[in-house]
């Protein structure tokens, strides 16, 4: 594989916390790649170390092979799209988009400044919009300029840190969907850090799983849902049910009054509520125990009786299996 | 609504009217009139009290203020910007540097510039301290200059330049020089092209806030200049004072409106743009 930006063991400690705890991670070239995890699991530390804000207190980060560690910020080919954004306020749109070619002029694809910056506001439809300031832009506006700013440098690494999580969620679905085209038309490499788990599913080619300062798995979107590693990924990704320590996942977990003869365990429980999601049916239930599972029917599956206590069951080879 | 406004606006209108559009319009027919035989007020009505204001003395006078004042200025913003950009990034330390920066405020001006005299002067702390380590015969020309007349004229009004320069500097998100450097600009570029600007609002009123009192100041250079750094100030002074010609005295602090009043539009032209 050719990794564009690897991360090897890289620790980041403040005095007795350690934010990042020996993270080691790689970013294929022209993939999407996702750091994934709750606030303050240090996936924004780990994005800021990688974009030299930030020194490691040990690892190593190598882009294209070659370690930035001790680079500043300005002479390292990553770009950063932040958070709020951080468009200059008195600049317009197109002083915006330019302000890295200015001071990186080699980065300039086709000799001048003026005629990449307007690519690129071709490409992320500014057109009409380059004498305006940051101040006169909606939330999506802004973060197509954000982008722009940083694409017109063509970055070997584009880092994102939740550019979504600002707007408004219909924006959001809308521009994951540009996001996720503009990364495969532009072909450069995202590493892409949200807590939505929803939006690494459905953006990433390969995501990382952060907690505490650890990668507790990395793969496709596929192997995190269907194969997580840990107990922390399979409750952070997804919903799971969990019975008797044994976890499985609500949509192959079933309920009902005749259960299979063969090949299933069955738990015993009382349906609480039904709801129709038009796919399927979501059941809320409680075992014996107390403890509350979600069951998703699919469609035609009898429909269990709000109150009435019979039984859930699984396939075993449903069950999640863990590392630990 | 109106009304309730109206009502609310009228102690304001009270107050700037009676302090200072009632007292500008007498300064105003004061420097119309003649001076009285032994000072004081006296017919004819004459602008030749604005007329005088072309003799060259006097001008030198303006050009002399104008400079130190711009110098005073200057020195305010080469110290308390850098000085204002070290306290915004002192963490928790903040309100103490600040609170050292007001300091000063809390002993009289009158007591704070005899201090710098009894500094300065040829038998003071300075002077007294440099011979006996030998390294000087005589003593140092320390006061009585235009320089001592500036270096007090910084002293003065330096929090002035700092407050509103840290205010501008807090409001601005720190994740712009982050992004300045993200995409390649070295410190001095970002400096000059993201810190500079964006903090504008408050060096403009940093130089407004100390310009204009520096030049109208006329108690530091009568102690620190001792009459060879005379300012606008100290002519005014002198004339309602010694020169007892009121009529004259009432001229030349209205003709210093003007200037002031210039830099002001200068520096605040821009619509919509707030002072603080």
């Amino acid at each position: 594989m050719d990794a564009v930006l690897e991360l090897r063991n890289v620790s980041k400690h403040y005095s007795s916390h350690r934010v990042v705890d020996g993270v080691s991670m790689e970013a294929p070239r022209g993939a999407f790649c996702s750091l994934l995890g709750p606030s303050g699991c240090g996936k924004t530390t780990t994005l800021r170390i990688i974009a030299g804000f930030e020194e490691p207190t040990s690892g190593e980060v190598l882009l294209n092979g070659n370690s930035l560690l001790g680079l500043k910020p300005y002479h390292r080919n990553v770009s950063t799209v932040f958070q709020n954004y951080a468009l200059f306020p008195h600049l317009t749109v197109r002083q915006n988009i330019e302000f890295g070619l200015r001071y990186q002029p080699e980065r300039c694809r086709n000799g001048s400044n003026r005629q990449s910056a307007r690519e690129v506001i071709e490409m992320m439809q500014l057109g009409g919009k380059e004498t305006r300031k940051p101040a006169e832009l909606s939330g999506g506006e802004k973060q197509r300029v954000a982008l722009a700013r940083s694409l017109v440098l063509q970055p070997d690494v584009l880092l994102l840190d939740e550019p979504l999580s600002a707007l408004d969620p219909r924006l959001r679905k809308q521009l994951r969907a540009e996001l996720k085209s503009l990364q495969r038309s532009a072909g450069i490499t995202f590493l892409f850090i949200t807590h939505d788990q929803e939006e690494a599913l459905s953006l990433s080619d390969r995501i990382s799983v952060m907690h505490a300062g650890r990668i507790e798995q990395t793969g496709t979107p596929e192997e995190i849902y269907l194969k997580p590693a840990t107990r922390f990924v399979a409750s952070f990704v997804g919903h799971v049910n969990w019975i008797d320590g044994i976890g499985i996942r609500p949509e192959a977990t079933r309920m009902g009054r005749k259960t299979p003869a063969t090949g299933v365990r069955t738990v015993p429980a009382t349906a609480v509520n039904c709801v129709f999601l038009g796919n399927c049916v979501q059941v809320e239930a409680r075992l014996l125990s107390g403890a509350s599972v979600v069951v998703e029917l699919p469609f035609g599956h009898e429909r269990p009786t709000p109150g009435e206590t019979t039984h859930i069951w699984w396939r075993p080879e449903d069950e999640l299996r863990f590392r630990e | 609504m109106n009304r309730l406004r109206a009502l609310f606006l009228a102690p304001v209108w009270v107050i700037i009217g009676s302090l200072l559009f009632v007292p500008l319009a007498i300064v105003f027919l004061y420097s119309l009139l003649t001076r009285g035989t032994y000072g004081g007020l006296a017919p004819p009505w004459t602008f030749e009290n604005y007329q005088r204001l072309a003799d060259p003395l006097y001008l030198s006078i303006a050009a002399q203020s104008f400079l130190l004042a711009g110098v005073a200025t200057l020195l305010c913003l080469l110290i308390g910007y850098p000085l204002a950009l070290f306290i915004s990034r002192s963490g928790r330390w903040k309100n103490l540097y600040l609170l050292l920066v007001i300091t000063p405020f809390w002993i009289s001006f009158l007591v704070r510039t005899y201090a710098w005299m009894f500094l300065l002067r040829d038998t003071g702390l300075i002077n007294t301290v440099l011979e006996a380590a030998g390294l000087i015969q005589e003593p140092l020309p320390l006061l009585y200059n235009p320089a001592a007349v500036v270096l007090g004229l910084v002293y003065d009004y330096l929090p002035f330049m700092v407050l509103p320069v840290y205010s501008a500097l807090e409001r601005l998100d720190p994740t712009l020089l982050e992004a300045a450097a993200d995409l390649g600009a070295a410190p001095r570029a970002s400096t000059l092209r993201v810190l500079l600007p964006l903090s504008w609002p408050g060096i403009r009123a940093g130089i407004i806030l100390v310009f204009i009192p520096c030049l109208g100041a006329y108690l530091t250079p009568d102690l620190l200049g001792g009459g060879k750094a005379m300012m606008i100030g100290n002519l005014v002074q002198n004339q309602f004072t010694t020169a007892r010609d009121w009529p004259f005295g009432a001229a030349v602090s209205l003709a210093l409106m003007i200037p002031v009043a210039l830099l002001l539009v200068l520096l605040l032209r821009r619509k919509g743009e707030e002072l603080l």
